[in-house]
């Protein structure tokens, strides 16, 4: 299918079906069934099997008509890709709809207190007894925890294999009583990440994502799709401000269950804005803001269009290149960048925070975000040796670890 | 020039630094940090008398220790490694230079005994709405009230400590005046009638700033009506001189807290210090804080010299800081990775003071731009 006739087929449907009076949810169903909500998902699944290069496509419709699209923000398309790889028919009837539609939140219970970086040394136990899984032990910055229903949940199920090969992956219900959800306030001031406890908490069998022992496997699966999309955060939670039901409730949507992403697009830098700050505080003139200007533009377009490359190999079936990889790096690189330009556009206002600064405190919550960049779902080191060891084959660090079996391995003392 | 600490010197710092570890550890920052006022009127009084922090570069002559730049800028860089929350910089930097620079020998003895004392907290208000700080970009009006007497109409913004101060030393203009002509230095009471105070939000929630309106404020000149603008430059590069001096103190803080972490935080089964990208981030931070240190200190010595060069120096020192500091903020949270982000980590408390030092006194490319017209004129 081309371009121009996935265009005409889309125009033709939003304009026969698209309603601002409709309700939020019952338009997302009517998305689904359609399978232009994600069209590049199997048409079994909601979607209509177009290459992904397609899409760019199919969201231009929508944003020409202002149509609302399905829920995308948050972990729910991590939910959602690990699902539609490793899941069995039971969890993508019972989940992805509901993913959808926004009607389920979800989380990511993969980092602990002692296991950041090296995730795969997660400590969390899962034991089967009589007829279900008991999970104990602690999550930490678990994004969202304490608004989802459905966690993604990485545990140990042995102690006496080597650490990748003891993990088993769940989906565990967020809303029974051994799950305790303890916001953490970030340095922004924003407490969208959580510690969860883990108390007895209990996971039905068929709620195992994967084999017992290939939980890694299934992890790799949502840390990539999180490092892929890592490009997409810019828009999050933006939300529109015209008039109509279904935007109100997307807007009630924001700033509720998407409440812990509203300073997502911050800390992705908000390059958006830096031209219209310029312009207004006079600034466009300044040859030495200029070049910094321009020298952001072409890091962040340049970036946009790595993004583009990789998605068109995957869309003619060619293996991605190096450019699949290189995104997440490059996002640090551009939020960081504008955080300095925003930094120097704003002058001495950005000592103001709060009502008192910029933008009623927008910027300053730019520069508080930034650092979060370079550090949620893997770190720019990490990144870095998963370039260098994984896309340009440089020998790999010593791993000890790699064959031993956990309980030997050494670990922080507070975890 | 001499360039280097002597054994005093060196006794000094490490007794201030034993002092105030103890009297400002993180707790007591975010405590003072959330109050309105930022600092605490008892507790700053006794700490300043036990070691007379506000006399010491103050004459003999004025009830002062007659000290030079070079201890001022131990004690700065040991306040900004702990960001101690005290209206010191506002007081004895920038109104007791600009006494110090501009005051007949009538007004400094009139009014820095009480500065040098510890009894009164002073400001200095330059900058306006528009966020510029060269002395031209002033509009706050004044006008002859007769007697001797003058009155301010207009506002002053980013006034440190603006908000608690007792004596708030004023740039403004007289009437009919241009650039860098007609700017007058006075001296008016934080309570005086006709003045408005209101505390600002800041990045930076250990340095607090204030905005002043002022409506027909009685005010006093210090020093010659019309010529503030040479005693004001000075103050000017005294400040940034300063400000670099308390920015590596807290750049040097942050980077051994942050190696600290590294060698304690065990991730892959090894400490993350032993990771090759790890040990050479903590070298880069080194060489970064080590260059502002060199950069700070010397232009505290030019200072105490009066080194020709001094216009630029002032300058360097002060953007190499600003770089210095931001980039070694930026590893310390990295390094942290997580817990790094988190509001109970101490680091964002030194990251907030590396934000707000960045553009305090303007920025890296503005001091850059003064180090060239003295260099390059
Ligand atoms: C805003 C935010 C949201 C998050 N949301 C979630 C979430 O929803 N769910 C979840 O599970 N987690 C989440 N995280 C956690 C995130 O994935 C971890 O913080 C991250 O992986 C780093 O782990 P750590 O914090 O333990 O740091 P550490 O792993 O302890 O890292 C400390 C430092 O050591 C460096 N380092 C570690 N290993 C190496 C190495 N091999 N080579 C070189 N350097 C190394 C790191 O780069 C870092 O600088 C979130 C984090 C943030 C900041």
């Amino acid at each position: 299918m081309d371009e121009a006739a996935v265009r005409a087929e889309v125009r033709a449907w939003l304009e026969a079906h698209w309603d601002p009076e409709r309700g939020l949810v019952a338009w997302r169903h009517m998305l689904a069934e359609s399978g232009w909500g994600v069209p590049h998902w199997p048409r079994e699944w909601y979607g209509r099997d177009l290459p992904v290069g397609l899409v760019p496509v199919v969201e231009e419709e929508f944003r020409r008509i202002g149509a609302v699209g399905v829920a995308k923000a948050g972990i729910r398309m991590l939910a959602a890709a690990t699902i539609l790889a490793h899941g069995t028919r039971l969890h993508k009837e019972r989940f992805l709809r509901r993913i959808l539609t926004g009607e389920d939140t979800w989380c990511q219970l993969f980092s602990e207190p002692g296991s950041g970086s090296d995730v795969a040394a997660a400590v969390t136990r899962a034991e089967f007894r009589g007829n279900r899984w008991v999970i104990n032990g602690q999550k930490v910055w678990t994004t969202s925890a304490h608004h989802a229903d459905w966690g993604l949940l990485l545990a140990r199920t042995d102690w006496d294999r080597p650490k990748h090969k003891g993990l088993s992956f769940f989906i565990i219900d967020m809303r029974q009583p051994g799950v305790e959800a303890r916001p953490l306030r970030q340095m922004n001031g924003y407490a969208s990440f959580n510690q969860v406890f883990l108390t007895d908490a209990e996971v039905p069998p068929e709620f195992l994502v994967g084999e017992v022992g290939e939980g890694w496997a299934v992890a790799t699966t949502t840390l990539m799709h999180e490092r892929r999309g890592a490009d997409a955060l810019r828009s999050w939670a933006l939300g529109s401000d015209r008039p109509g039901r279904i935007y109100e409730e997307e807007r009630a949507e924001i700033a509720t269950v998407m409440e812990p992403y509203r300073w997502y697009p911050q800390r992705a830098g908000r390059v958006d804005l830096v031209m219209e700050r310029a312009r207004a505080a006079g600034r466009l003139g300044d040859p030495v803001l200029r070049q910094e200007i321009a020298k952001l533009l072409t890091l962040s377009r340049a970036a946009e269009w790595l993004a583009r490359r990789a998605r068109t190999a995957q869309e003619q079936g060619r293996p991605q290149g190096p450019e699949g990889s290189l995104g997440k790096l490059v996002a640090s690189h551009v939020a960081r960048a504008a955080a300095r330009v925003h930094t120097q556009i704003a002058g001495a206002d950005a000592l103001l925070s709060g009502e008192d600064g910029p933008m009623g405190g927008l910027i300053a919550e730019i520069l508080l975000s930034v650092p979060a960049t370079s550090i949620a779902g893997g770190t720019d080191e990490i990144q870095r040796n998963i370039i260098a060891e994984r896309v340009l084959r440089m020998p790999k660090e010593p791993n000890p670890d790699a064959d031993r079996p956990f309980r030997e391995v050494p670990r922080n003392a507070v975890s | 020039m001499k360039f280097g600490f002597s054994r005093e010197q060196e006794e000094f710092r490490s007794n201030l630094r034993r002092f105030l570890a103890e009297r400002s550890p993180p707790s007591e920052v975010r405590r003072l940090m959330e109050t309105e006022a930022g600092w605490e009127r008892e507790g700053w009084r006794r700490a300043n008398a036990a070691l007379g922090l506000t006399a010491l570069r103050i004459p003999e002559a004025h009830g002062g220790q007659g000290f030079g730049f070079g201890e001022l800028c131990i004690v700065l860089e040991e306040m900004g490694r702990v960001l101690l929350c005290a209206p010191y910089f506002a007081t004895a930097v920038l109104a007791t230079g600009a006494i110090l620079n501009a005051g007949t020998e009538e007004q400094k003895r009139a009014l820095l005994p009480g500065i040098a004392s510890g009894e009164t907290v002073a400001t200095l208000a330059f900058a306006e709405d528009a966020g510029r700080w060269d002395a031209a970009a002033t509009t706050l009006a004044a006008t002859p009230a007769g007697g001797g007497r003058w009155r301010l109409d207009g506002h002053k913004s980013f006034v440190l400590d603006g908000h608690t101060a007792d004596l708030i030393v004023v740039l403004a203009r007289g009437p009919g005046s241009a650039g860098e002509e007609g700017l007058s230095l006075f001296t008016v009471p934080g309570d005086a009638p006709g003045l408005e105070r209101r505390p600002l939000r800041t990045i930076d929630m250990t340095r607090k700033l204030a905005r002043l309106t002022f409506r027909g404020v009685e005010a006093a000149p210090l020093g010659a009506p019309g010529g503030a603008a040479a005693p004001f430059a000075r103050t000017m590069l005294e400040a940034a001189v300063c400000l670099a001096n308390e920015m590596v103190g807290g750049a040097e803080r942050l980077r051994e807290d942050a190696l600290a972490y590294a060698k304690m935080r065990v991730q892959f089964g090894r400490p993350v210090a032993s990771f090759q990208s790890m040990k050479h981030k903590a070298a880069d931070m080194l060489v970064d804080v080590e260059l502002a240190k060199a950069a700070a200190y010397y232009a505290a010595a030019a200072l105490d010299e009066d080194d020709a060069e001094l216009p630029a120096i002032a300058s360097l020192a002060k953007a190499c800081a600003a770089d210095a500091y931001m980039q070694t903020a930026i590893h310390a949270i990295q390094i942290h990775g997580g817990i790094g982000f988190t509001w109970d980590n101490d680091t964002h408390l030194w990251f907030r003071r590396a934000k707000g030092s960045e553009v305090l006194f303007g920025d890296a490319h503005h001091h850059r731009e003064l180090m060239m017209r003295h260099w390059a004129a």
